[in-house]
């Protein structure tokens, strides 16, 4: 089966196609860094203009890219949230038009699905069940992942996600949109040790977390007399070290109380090497092992929609034909069943 | 022409399709709902008249100026459903489909812009099809001073929602208001179907929304020189 993804919940237009026999057959993203750069950070109105340029070419491209034709396609999902309503309006109008006119079922995605399944498309993945840390701009989770929509939600961030963290310390240390991974190559040349920043709930006993007051430790420190702009480097890298700290904790907190023994890291901020780095050690040492997706497919795409429809359809599920274009902007991935 | 028709611009949306010589509509759910309808109604236009996607000419959308949601929605499922049949879609101005529904003479469209604005656009109809005589335009209803023909109608929200601010010339200048009138998808498939109104048939991936209102953020830059934060 060939299924169409299509991904338009936030500042990333992505499309893809994967098939069950062959894998993923080709998958383009266009970001819209730039766009939004001017603004400092993601203007919801200029983010669905953008969307709706350009993702008809995207879908034409990838089709190219995949020598497929759109007949040739079995199925096409979409995300239909979280994420911003007008964005995901775009994905849903196009993708629910496209499926009815080809005579196919449209499949609407939860987005963290997609990111949660997404280690799922690489050379060694991981078999179910695990325990997934979802960390991005917008989210910082643990779940219990049993299968394909069994997702126990084990803690969660009560205010502030991770990479929001790093995007609004960036902010604060002068740093361009999107700050993240300036303030992390930053972070690179600097000395964690030099500020001793809070590791907020580290030990609250769940597995909860909390990002907001670290971000305003960061704003006391720069605010104090005699902080001088050399020392930025230094108080990255101890901001960057308090957040993996508590990152690494709380996931290894998690393969305990699970029991199990295979983390999988999703979402923007997986893509750190420092968190990578921690990660993998502490893990390794209780006899575990963390399992990324590739790369380019830490950010968000149209390969994990398409996989995450892919996996559905495989498990039993039906899709839609009715062509209501229906948007979920705010969705507990805990409302989201198995097929 | 065989052409569908989308009118998602406002709150009153609707369908239309134009076959054999007719045009039969369909209203959309209002609100929110409208987009969960939009290809539901469709599906029943077509089966009603017997007709498949592939044999359209085309689908034609109200491209705006309007709700911006509402245009994309439009514009969404007319890309969609034209890259799904190998056929193109017709963007037809949302103005100049109000326009249309005058028979004869100029005719001044606007319609409510929200945020203390409104679209309008200035037309010579002739036998129910409006030519332009100038580009659409945003404006503030107090700054607005159209020059208005001998025989000139209004139609449109405009006319209502902007009563106290408008200038009164406008009203004693137009030989007639019809300010109860929004777009409808009738006159965006008759446009479409047109050929002295000559709409093209576009590559759907080309085919964007016109919002006439561009200006819908405010850089870093900007906010810092009006004395706000970065």
């Amino acid at each position: 089966m060939k299924v169409l993804g299509i991904e338009s919940s936030c500042d990333e237009t992505g499309v893809a196609v994967y098939d069950t026999d062959a894998g993923l057959l080709a998958h383009r993203v266009h970001s819209q860094i730039d766009l939004h750069a001017a603004y400092g950070g993601v203007v919801p109105e200029l983010a669905s203009r953008d969307h709706i340029r350009r993702l008809p070419l995207l879908v034409r491209e990838t089709l190219s890219d995949a020598a497929l034709r759109t007949t040739q396609l079995d199925a096409v999902a979409y995300t239909a949230g979280p994420g911003l309503a007008g964005a995901l309006l775009v994905g849903a109008s196009f993708a629910e038009a496209l499926a009815f006119a080809l005579g196919l079922p449209a499949l609407p995605i939860h987005h963290l699905e997609g990111h949660l399944l997404s280690p799922l498309l690489s050379a060694e993945p991981p078999a179910f069940p695990f325990v997934a840390l979802l960390v991005s701009g917008g989210h910082t989770q643990l779940m219990r992942v049993s299968g394909v929509g069994a997702y126990a939600l084990l803690g969660e961030t009560v205010d502030d996600a991770a990479g929001e963290a790093f995007d609004k310390t960036a902010k604060l240390l002068g740093l361009d949109y999107p700050g993240g991974p300036a303030l992390a190559a930053l972070a690179d040349a600097g000395n964690a040790k030099r500020f001793g920043l809070p590791r907020p709930m580290l030990h609250s006993g769940d597995l909860n977390f909390s990002f907001s007051g670290l971000k305003t430790a960061v704003l006391t420190v720069t605010r104090s007399p005699g902080f001088a702009s050399d020392a930025k480097a230094d108080l990255a890298a101890s901001f960057q070290a308090a957040v993996v700290d508590v990152l690494v904790t709380k996931s290894v907190a998690a393969l305990k109380q699970t029991g199990l023994r295979q983390l999988v890291v999703a979402g923007g901020v997986g893509a750190n090497r420092n968190l990578r780095r921690s990660l993998d050690a502490a893990v390794r040492r209780r006899g575990g092992r963390v399992f990324y997706p590739e790369p380019e497919l830490c950010t968000d795409n149209g390969a994990m929609i398409a996989f995450a429809g892919a996996m559905r359809l495989s498990a039993g599920a039906q899709g839609q034909r009715s062509g209501r274009v229906e948007v979920r902007p705010r969705w507990p991935l805990g409302e989201v069943t198995p097929p | 022409m065989k052409i569908l028709a989308l009118e998602t611009s406002g709150e009153a949306g609707s369908v239309a399709l134009q076959y054999c010589g007719e045009v039969q509509s369909v209203p959309l759910e209002s609100g929110p709902a409208q987009s969960a309808s939009a290809i539901e109604r469709i599906d029943s236009l077509l089966a009603a008249a017997g007709c498949r996607l592939e044999d359209l000419d085309g689908i034609a959308f109200s491209a705006g100026p309007g709700a911006f949601t509402g245009l994309r929605l439009g514009c969404g499922i007319a890309q969609g459903l034209a890259m799904g049949a190998g056929i193109g879609v017709m963007p037809i101005g949302t103005l100049d489909a109000l326009a249309a529904q005058i028979q004869e003479g100029e005719v001044i469209a606007a319609m409510d812009a929200r945020m203390g604005e409104l679209y309008w656009a200035h037309f010579r109809c002739s036998k129910g099809i409006p030519f332009p005589l100038g580009e659409p335009e945003c404006v503030s209803p107090s700054n607005w001073q159209p020059v208005l023909g001998s025989v000139c109608s209004g139609i449109g929200s405009a006319f209502k929602a902007h009563r106290g601010a408008l200038n009164p010339g406008i009203f004693t200048g137009l030989v007639s208001i019809f300010d109860d009138r929004t777009p409808r998808a009738n006159e965006i498939a008759r446009l479409a179907a047109d050929r002295r109104y000559a709409a093209a048939a576009i590559d759907p991936a080309l085919a964007a929304p016109l919002y006439v209102r561009d200006k819908v953020a405010r850089t870093t830059v900007e906010r810092l020189a009006q004395g706000g934060k970065a």
